[in-house]
């Protein structure tokens, strides 16, 4: 009996025996620092064992190891670029057009996919028949398709249903629509535009300054300011305002055909339309669910508790609903923007010179299979941290606080 | 047993001796008129008839599931009735929402869940309906909240989150919250229900005092002490319908229908 409960860990009673001797081997925390080294053994024995191998099969076929290349003219074109690039750019040039595609899709892509998504997640809710059933349908359509087969799919309807640019369809007066991608009439770049972008940027300054002011007002007085109406006057006067002041600009760049294609006027083409279509709705699907999850997570009691004080709808979603449901959303969303950014590497499939493409032909012509690929890695390495960096900030900065209930 | 009924909670009997002061009006503030109400093919409610006047206190008991819960629920419009009329301080409920809202601004009901808002502090969540709602100056909302904890007991946790507290004080927090819209009626879904023994009393204390200062009260429980010593009607209710309404005292002693028997038999044995 006594052997019974010192081997438990008791206090040792006075006169019980001794604890019973076993094995060092038997002690938690011995085999927890074991297991701990024999797991760090394995991992470098493997890493080394793969970097030894490069290093001895790299020799052996006198390949040159470095960096160097990056200096190097690149000489291949690619199909468009978010900065100045020619083929007689070096490769690091190349590679960073290559990135900046692929931010430009990416960022695009988290934002569109956000504001579908969280339509149709709910949309699913509604009480409305068609809406959730149009929903539904939608949802499991997109996350059910593989997302190259539906790069494929747009790409197809791009380049095979629309036609060529001398048949281009012209919806609006300027606006064509064909194989080559959408091309629009752009404005001539003069100090009135700057202005009026300068504008934008001001009126969204002061409307967040007129929201702070109506919460103070509202603690003051309990009567909330309206922020809407003249939010959306700033919106729309302080730019025309602006643009006047800056010359009232008004020469447009207006697409028009010059042999067998366009001249003139900004464009989409029809690989980045195929891939940002792509990501966007397949991605929107998946946060449709995360969205349609994180307002179920939030028990029904609230919403009663809510609606019994008083509060109409909007205010419910607002104030009680949606505060509870983002600390449900916030994490799989996160995800889900990473596998949008990532996804965006199939790009190469259709044509888009994003970084894996301009990194896949940096490598065929130079060899530098390792270097390229360490590049790829630590480049998607760096977006992803950056964009879970972010979002875990925002987790924690609308976490509940004071425990769970 | 069978009807769901916890034997601890009929031994609990409120510490304040409950004279009751203030004599009920004779305005009608609330009034349902034969209404019905289906759950799908299940009839909930059949056939209700119920005033209540400015200042009554009433007391709504039965076995689970005889639709005492969904009659209150009715009468802010948590749950829709098909027939009927349900008349709120002379605004009768339809599907127009200004009214569903103008009614439930003056009622105030408290849930058997408490129902807090846990992403909120106790004083936010007292603030929110009178800031939001009844447009109040932070200032003044944060008095009336201060209050309303000092009623209830626990001003020290203002600025505690509702999982901090206990279940007792949680429910009471939910009492001032819905007390800090200044309600003329309150409503109460099995408000000790989910409580522990020892939490029951302390939550019935306030309910009390409200009573005794002429609240008008709807209260669904099955605490029988607690309808003894303040209701001014009992109301019994089994399978969706109002079987006997009378005083307290009448009701007790000398029930008039063999239902009512039956399920007094059956709490009082323990």
């Amino acid at each position: 009996m006594a052997d019974h409960s010192s081997a438990r860990g008791a206090p040792a009673a006075k006169g019980s025996a001794p604890p019973r001797k076993t094995s060092f081997l038997n002690d938690q925390r011995v085999r927890g620092v074991l297991y701990q080294i024999l797991t760090i053994g394995a991992v470098v024995a493997v890493g080394w064992y793969l970097v030894h191998n490069t290093l001895t099969n790299l020799a052996a076929r006198d390949i040159a190891t470095g960096f160097g290349f990056l200096d190097r003219e690149a000489g291949f074109d690619i199909s468009e670029s978010v900065i100045e690039y020619s083929p007689a750019d070096t490769y690091g040039r190349v590679l960073l057009a290559g990135l900046l595609n692929t931010l430009k899709v990416s960022i695009i892509g988290i934002v569109l996919a956000t504001l579908i998504g969280t339509i149709i997640g709910i949309a699913r809710l509604s009480n409305n028949w068609l809406v959730a059933k149009l929903s539904s349908v939608y949802v499991e359509a997109m996350r059910n398709v593989p997302l190259l087969l539906q790069l494929f799919f747009w790409y197809a309807i791009i380049g095979v249903a629309l036609p060529h640019p001398r048949e281009a369809l012209e919806p609006v007066e300027g606006w064509f629509l064909s194989n080559r991608g959408f091309r629009f009439p752009y404005p001539v770049w003069e100090t009135g535009w700057t202005l009026a972008v300068i504008g934008l940027v001001l009126a969204a300054v002061i409307t967040w300054w007129l929201n702070k002011r109506a919460a103070r007002i509202q603690g003051e007085t309990g009567r909330r300011p309206n922020v809407l109406i003249p939010g959306i006057a700033l919106f729309i006067g302080l730019p025309v305002i602006l643009w006047a002041l800056g010359g009232a600009p008004t020469a447009i760049d207006v697409p028009e055909m010059a042999g067998f294609n366009f001249r003139g006027g900004a464009s989409v083409s029809p690989e980045f339309a195929a891939l940002l279509l792509g990501l966007t709705l397949y991605t929107a699907a998946f946060i449709a669910e995360i969205v349609r999850g994180g307002i179920l997570s939030v028990h029904y009691g609230q919403t009663e508790a809510a609606v019994a004080l008083g509060l109409k709808r909007g205010l419910v979603m607002r104030l009680v609903l949606l505060p509870q449901a983002l600390r449900v959303i916030i994490p799989p969303l996160t995800s889900q923007y990473l596998n949008l950014t990532k996804n965006s590497s199939l790009a190469i499939a259709i044509g888009y010179p994003d970084l894996v493409a301009t990194a896949n032909t940096s490598i065929n012509q130079t060899g530098q299979a390792v270097e390229g690929v360490a590049i790829i890695m630590a480049t998607y390495l760096t977006v992803s941290l950056s964009i879970s960096a972010f979002m875990n900030w925002y987790n924690s900065y609308i976490a509940l606080r004071g425990g769970r209930s | 047993m069978s009807n769901g009924i916890e034997p601890t909670q009929t031994t609990v009997e409120p510490s304040v001796d409950a004279p009751k002061t203030p004599a009920m009006g004779e305005e009608v503030v609330i009034r349902l008129d034969n209404v019905n109400k289906w759950f799908g093919h299940f009839h909930v409610l059949k056939d209700i008839n119920l005033d209540v006047r400015r200042g009554e206190r009433v007391v709504v008991c039965g076995p689970s599931g005889s639709g005492k819960s969904t009659v209150i629920r009715c009468i802010n419009r948590l749950e829709e009735h098909q027939q009927g009329d349900i008349i709120v301080n002379g605004v009768t409920l339809t599907n127009d929402v200004k009214a569903i809202e103008a009614i439930r601004k003056d009622v105030g009901m408290v849930f058997q869940s408490f129902n807090l808002f846990p992403h909120l502090t106790v004083l936010e969540n007292l603030i929110l309906g009178p800031i939001w709602v009844n447009k109040t100056p932070r200032k003044e909302a944060v008095d009336t909240a201060m209050y309303y904890l000092e009623r209830v007991k626990i001003p020290e946790q203002a600025s505690k989150y509702p999982g901090q507290l206990s279940g007792g004080q949680q429910q009471r927090v939910a009492i001032a919250r819905s007390l800090c819209m200044k309600p003329s009626i309150m409503l109460f879904d099995e408000p000790t229900s989910a409580l522990d023994p020892e939490m029951i009393k302390e939550v019935l204390d306030v309910m009390v005092e409200l009573a005794q200062e002429g609240m008008t009260m709807i209260c669904v429980t099955h605490e029988m002490g607690f309808a003894r010593s303040v209701a001014d009607t009992v109301v019994f209710m089994a399978d969706g319908q109002i079987v006997e309404k009378n005083s307290p005292k009448e009701l007790f002693a000398n029930p008039q229908e063999e239902r009512t028997r039956q399920f007094l038999s059956q709490i009082i044995q323990h």
